[in-house]
């Protein structure tokens, strides 16, 4: 007998594959995503009151793209190799063109809409600074010094462009993501077409809830006043994407219990024992319905403006558990059973190993370390004054 | 000089006697003709698997193990048994797949029957359509095989195969699976686990040589492939395959 | 224009680093054909047994092993042949090595020669009565 396995596995099923690593892949980039969305809110669909936190979504959502790469180069057998997916992509390969997507992503979207949103301050702080920070402003503007209105109304029409295609490129990103799952035929776990969809929305709840707990801390730290109507704003939207990702998840569940094939009978035994505790009771309840009840709540109801900051942080952080959790159920979800369906084995996650448990929460620190270093070095937001839109 | 007519005729006969009396003369002597070159394009391999045959005793196993180094623990080929109980579950088993054979006795009373199982060297394969950088790949006569200067160890293939014959070589940490033993089905051999099969339930076939005898195995008998829903135009045969077979 | 010099110089690298001939048959390195083609063989075969050991394969050839490789009891023996001779390889472990095709299986087919081993050699090894090499009796 085979310890961790019950049941009948092929023998070279029985140790996971994609580990505590390919888990934390989906979620960053998820965040990614779904930060860049909230800032696309106000971009490209004029939703003012974000405003305060258009920055700092964008900010988010480069810290994160950073280390989005990471985890994928401790799995890698031969990360030294991994070049060769931009030199000879198989194009049949999900995984080979999403290379492509992500580069295209950072470059051409991310730091471009970055670059144009905050120009004008670059230039004008690499006037007011001195000495080494001096030299990174000024190269920062990358030799476009002009400011003039003309100018800065040149930045903020490409920059819209620029956001304009930025959506559907993010929908791209994490939705391919969701293919590289969705298309597997051999797993019915993964292979299902709302899986993109499924991804998507849930990569915008999460970089919501994201940005709103990262604006959140950051308002206390730097000791300003919060927003509230950006913050309502932003949890409204969070209701409505985690409305729509329940309901798009309970669709699944409802059609694969409904037509019951072959695989069904397997995947039910799994999520009532080894998926029992993150699927059930952390994923759905802890992490979707309660927070879902939450933020209805202040949707129907008027509360203190204290209360409803407990409320939304609460709600945001029981949003980002869920969606790791989400990730988590998806990704070693689908190696627990057997594609005999007559088997289960374990997940038995390391500690200090190269795909372990410290180096996932080493990466999952590392964004919110280079998000506070931009932030340090582009700052969203002008201490005490209101900013001039 | 000139020659007639006559005398080129005389002259050119003399030769051509001459020659294919040499030419005979080797054929006698039993001197080795030049080896023929091995064609790519004049072979499309697969196997042919005897359910009936099969006495899982798991010679396969140890001789695919030997031939191609396969690290312990994992497998190129293995046998699974199947116990099957009337309107139950079937029991399956494949102890160490089956390296040592079956130990524990069967249970009497039963179907029960062996299943060798090995990469189906798939046609349409979903293992080389997800592969990200071209690492792994049908050959052109019909051999999935992985490219280990290549592989990045990604393991998208390996969640992609439904037949579970893949493996991250623990060493190598690239991807590794049944070759089909292509350095010596390219000499003219035949595969390890076919040659030291001892019933015969396991035959190497080339479906473009019109002698092999997989036409009319094909013809005379039922057959079906692991898992044809999944349409990977698998080029493993299996006569005699139970319903119960995953 | 910087996107496309870019570009440009991208093509350029990828056209000096990528593998010699790649995507010539399909997307991969043709060089791997002839990589995995030209890996050591290590089960050497009837045929080169035969060359020295005539008498054991006669005897074989006629028996009810016929069909059983050479190597499938006494192991890959291709280095033994490129030593021609040297290297000699260890006797089979008769106690198990029989059992693992002849112990009586339910589930092995019914007219393939099996018995229980135990109450058939009454504690004897096998070969104390079957020639391994034609074991019929």
């Amino acid at each position: 007998m085979i310890p961790g396995v019950d049941g009948f596995m092929y023998p070279n099923e029985v140790e996971l594959q994609w580990s505590l690593l390919i888990v934390l892949y989906p979620y960053i980039t998820g965040l990614v995503a779904g930060a860049f969305i909230l800032a696309s809110l106000e971009r490209v669909f004029k939703v003012d009151a974000v405003r305060p936190t258009y920055r700092l979504a964008l900010l988010t959502a480069l810290g994160f793209m950073l280390v989005a790469p990471l985890p994928l180069q401790l799995h890698l057998g031969h990360p030294e190799r991994s070049v060769e997916m931009y030199l000879t992509p198989h194009r049949s390969s999900a995984m080979a063109m999403f290379g492509f997507v992500y580069l295209w992503y950072l470059m051409v979207v991310l730091l471009v809409e970055i670059w144009l949103e905050y120009r004008a301050d670059i230039v004008h702080l690499a006037q007011t600074t001195t000495g080494l920070r001096r030299l990174v402003y000024k190269m920062l503007t990358l030799g476009s010094e002009n400011v003039s209105p003309e100018a800065r109304r040149i930045d903020d029409k490409v920059g819209y462009i620029v956001t304009l295609i930025g959506i559907p490129s993010a929908f791209l990103l994490h939705g391919y993501v969701g293919f590289i799952f969705g298309s597997i035929k051999a797993n019915p776990w993964w292979s299902s077409p709302l899986m993109p969809i499924v991804f998507i929305f849930s990569a915008m709840v999460s970089g919501i809830a994201g940005v709103l707990i990262l604006y959140m801390a950051l308002m206390k730290v730097e000791k300003m006043t919060i927003d509230m109507n950006c913050l309502d704003t932003i949890a409204k939207y969070l209701f409505y994407t985690f409305v729509i990702d329940f309901s798009l998840e309970m669709l699944d569940l409802l059609h694969r219990t409904y037509e019951a094939d072959e695989s069904f009978r397997s995947l039910d035994f799994m999520v009532h024992t080894r998926l029992w505790f993150s699927h059930v009771i952390v994923q759905i309840v802890l992490c979707t319905m309660v927070p879902l009840a939450i933020l209805a709540a202040t949707q129907v109801w008027r509360f203190s403006e204290a209360h409803r900051k407990t409320l939304y942080a609460l709600s945001a952080v029981l949003a980002l558990i869920g969606i790791f959790a989400m990730r988590w159920n998806v990704v070693i979800g689908g190696q627990l059973f057997s594609k005999s369906f007559l088997g289960y084995t374990s997940y038995k996650m390391e500690f200090a190993a190269r795909e372990g448990l410290l180096p996932a929460i080493g990466l999952m620190i590392l964004p919110f370390l280079i998000v506070l270093a931009l932030v340090k070095l582009l700052p969203p937001w002008v201490k005490g004054e209101a900013r001039e839109v | 000089m000139e020659i007639s007519r006559r005398d080129l005729f005389k002259i050119g006969g003399k030769i051509l006697v001459l020659a294919s009396a040499g030419a005979t003369l080797e054929q006698i002597m039993g001197a080795a003709p030049a080896p023929e070159a091995y064609r790519r394009a004049d072979h499309w391999w697969g196997m042919i698997i005897d359910i009936d045959k099969c006495i899982g005793c798991g010679s396969c196993v140890r001789a695919c193990s030997n031939e191609n180094h396969v690290p312990s623990g994992y497998f190129r080929t293995w046998v699974e048994r199947y116990q099957v109980e009337e309107g139950k579950q079937p029991i399956v088993d494949s102890p160490n797949g089956a390296m040592e054979g079956f130990p524990i006795h069967t249970r009497e009373g039963i179907k029960s029957f062996f299943v060798p199982k090995l990469c189906n060297h798939c046609a349409d394969s979903p293992c080389v359509q997800v592969c990200p950088v071209g690492a792994t790949f049908v050959s052109p006569d019909g051999v999935v095989l992985v490219d280990t200067t290549y592989c990045l160890g990604c393991r998208y293939c390996i969640q992609a195969c439904p037949y579970g014959c893949r493996y991250l070589h623990p060493e190598k940490h690239v991807v590794d699976k049944c070759s089909l033993c292509y350095h010596r089905i390219t000499k003219g051999l035949t595969t390890a686990c076919c040659e030291n099969c001892p019933t015969g339930a396991r035959q190497l076939v080339d479906f473009k040589n019109p002698n092999d005898p997989v036409h009319e195995f094909l013809r005379n008998n039922k057959v079906e492939v692991l898992k044809p829903y999944m349409a990977t135009q698998a080029k493993v045969y299996y006569k005699n395959l139970d319903g119960a077979v995953r | 224009m910087v996107l496309l010099a870019g570009v440009g110089v991208f093509l350029v690298v990828r056209a000096a680093v990528i593998p010699k001939d790649f995507g010539k048959y399909g997307h991969y390195r043709p060089g791997a054909l002839d990589m995995v083609g030209g890996l050591p063989i290590s089960y050497a075969g009837h045929s080169q047994c035969a060359l020295c050991h005539d008498a054991e394969a006669k005897m074989h050839d006629a028996g009810k092993h016929a069909g059983v490789a050479c190597e499938a009891c006494h192991g890959p023996q291709a280095k033994h042949v490129e030593a021609e001779g040297g290297n000699p390889p260890k006797l089979p472990d008769v106690a198990n090595l029989c059992r693992r095709c002849h112990e009586k299986d339910a589930a092995k087919p019914k007219g393939f020669p099996q018995v229980d081993t135990v109450a058939h050699s009454q504690g004897m090894l096998c070969d104390t009565c079957h020639q391994p090499h034609s074991p019929h009796l």
